[in-house]
């Protein structure tokens, strides 16, 4: 009934007239057709959002806040209107709560550094997991080398999710922080996070939610999680480069120091001393990414008006079609095999190094990702160098994912 | 045969291809023709930096010609290699310094030496290059 319901809701979308609204797909490449599957990278951008950027620096630019002419108040009320957008997105409570970053990164450097330096000490435990991107290792690592915390990790299983019984056991009154990946960049696996998020809570812990990968895929909403803090980047949600956002609980934002200084996040400045700005703004210094800020609302307000729920159906049955036809191909093992996932699949095939995949597919107009995709110690997890990736968004079709297929058989015949 | 009267060779046999799968096909049986690279060899100091398969490369003096070897996971990147060696290794150190590589994007495999963090021929050429460099010093200061 369940699947009825999703091929009912899947049907509605006309995924030619949304291919329509995205100009590279029309794009030639090595003479063919561009078949794009490297989605979990980054999205395509639709018309409206490159629209909403052109309109944005041929008839307002300004910059924001300060100024008190026309050009200047139209540009605020379209950044914060962005801010407004996104608060409801997540379905956060205060509308300060979101913080403007440069992306998912930015974010996650943003709370180690602030929140993490001021409240972590010597000793004290994170928690993060094997599937984490780099993004997600990296800031905690630098962090606990700066104050002397200790890194914990929960493992991964066979079929690429975490192993539950694992994280309750490292979780403990050492546990300060967790900071987890809502969905795999590399694997597609959907992590049980508001679990994660209870079980963190119930040592006193607090928790960030790594939401690259699952804002264009699933519906989010961060007081029904409880989460502390959640990130995520434009740029894989059919929005621009460079911009993102970081959602906070307004009581943990104000708690924590400013984490860069300069204009905007300052209330008055002498050489004595500086009082900062109010939220949100004290974790927004120099002049933001405001043509991309004012862009992501179109993003969002786009994905709204084809119906998240109807984008994950039509995704989901790509996934289970594309399952279904590359397991059908002899020597190919598919990474991750998580019973709730996205529409990313990772492979490997028996002799071949996916980099080799990558090529020969690339001369077929066909666009993966192959590496180690940032998850070297995921990759290592699994005893590879690398998979190739195919991840599929809402303008794929399937019969791009049979040009796959055929292209990778004629990976195979080439390189075997 | 000079740098220069190789890298021609290699431009006129690949100018009897028309279309990319008999380049490509080429190239990967240049890689599976390429001798495997001794163990010994293999190590973490001989890996090239930058390359998204690993591409180990082993160099050293034979007379006073500069001899390289070279080995990938990757089997298109080691067919890549394989016409790298094919056009440098056994030749001076000095006629490696000065070589200009303008066989690369005459036979249309210049995409391959992009700046990207995905392939690493760009870091490889620089590579036996700095070798080069290196064994030119050691040899001037006998």
């Amino acid at each position: 009934m369940l699947v009825e319901n999703r091929t009912d809701k899947a049907t509605m979308l006309d995924i030619q007239k949304i291919r329509a609204d995205f100009p590279i797909l029309d794009e030639k490449i090595n003479g063919k057709d561009l078949v794009y599957f490297d989605n979990a990278a980054t999205t395509q951008k639709p018309l409206p959002v490159l629209n909403a950027l052109a309109n944005y620096y041929g008839h307002y630019n300004a910059n924001i806040h300060r100024g008190i002419h026309h050009l200047a108040e139209k540009a605020t009320s379209a950044f914060e209107a962005s801010r407004k957008t996104i608060q409801k997105f997540l379905n956060a409570r205060y509308t300060e709560e979101i913080i403007f970053t440069y992306g998912t990164t930015d974010g996650i450097n943003l709370v180690a550094q602030t929140y993490g330096r001021a409240f972590l000490k010597e000793g004290d435990e994170i928690i993060i997991s094997a599937m984490e991107h780099h993004s997600n290792i990296v800031p905690w690592q630098m962090l606990c080398e700066q104050n002397g915390c200790v890194l914990k990790v929960i493992p991964v299983n066979d079929d690429g999710e975490l192993i539950l019984e694992a994280y309750e056991k490292l979780l403990s009154g050492k546990t300060k922080f967790v900071s987890v990946v809502h969905v795999s960049n590399a694997l597609g696996t959907i992590n049980p996070v508001k679990y994660i998020i209870q079980k963190a809570h119930e040592v006193g812990a607090k928790v960030l939610i790594d939401g690259a990968q699952a804002t264009s895929h699933l519906t989010i909403d961060v007081q029904d999680l409880d989460t502390d803090f959640y990130v995520f980047s434009a740029h894989k949600l059919y929005g621009p480069t460079g911009m993102g956002a970081l959602y906070g609980k307004k009581e943990l934002l104000e708690a924590m120091p400013p984490y860069r200084g300069g204009g905007e996040m300052i209330k008055e400045v002498t050489f004595e001393k500086t009082t900062y700005n109010e939220l949100p703004y004290k974790f927004e210094a120099g002049t933001p990414n405001i043509a991309d800020v004012i862009a992501v609302k179109t993003a969002i307000e786009y994905l709204d008006e084809l119906g998240k729920e109807n984008v994950a159906a039509y995704e989901n049955e790509l996934l289970a079609y594309a399952t279904e036809q590359l397991l059908k191909i002899e020597g190919l093992k598919i990474i991750g095999q998580a019973k709730d996932k996205v529409s990313v699949i990772s492979f490997v095939i028996e002799g071949i190094h996916p980099q080799d995949v990558g090529v020969i597919l690339d001369q077929q107009g066909i666009a993966v990702r192959t590496g180690h995709h940032c998850t070297q110690p995921l990759m290592k997890r699994f005893g590879i160098p690398g998979t190739s990736r195919a991840s599929f968004a809402v303008y794929n079709t399937k019969e791009e994912i049979d040009k796959l297929v055929l292209g990778i058989e004629k990976v195979k015949k080439m390189v075997l | 045969m000079t740098i220069n009267e190789i890298q021609d060779e290699l431009i006129e046999e690949f100018e009897l291809f028309d279309d990319w799968e008999g380049k490509y096909e080429y190239i990967i049986d240049l890689g599976k023709k390429l001798p495997k690279l001794s163990d010994e060899y293999k190590t973490e100091d001989n890996i090239i930096k930058g390359c998204q398969s690993i591409v180990w490369l082993h160099a050293y003096m034979n007379g006073d010609k500069l001899i390289f070897e070279a080995d990938s996971e990757a089997i298109i990147v080691k067919g890549l290699v394989s016409m790298l060696l094919k056009v440098l290794s056994g030749h001076t150190p000095e006629e490696i310094l000065k070589a200009d590589l303008y066989f690369i994007n005459r036979v249309g495999l210049s995409s391959h030496l992009a700046q990207t963090r995905s392939n690493g021929l760009a870091s490889m050429v620089k590579q036996m290059k700095a070798y080069a460099l290196a064994f030119q010093t050691i040899e001037e200061n006998k």
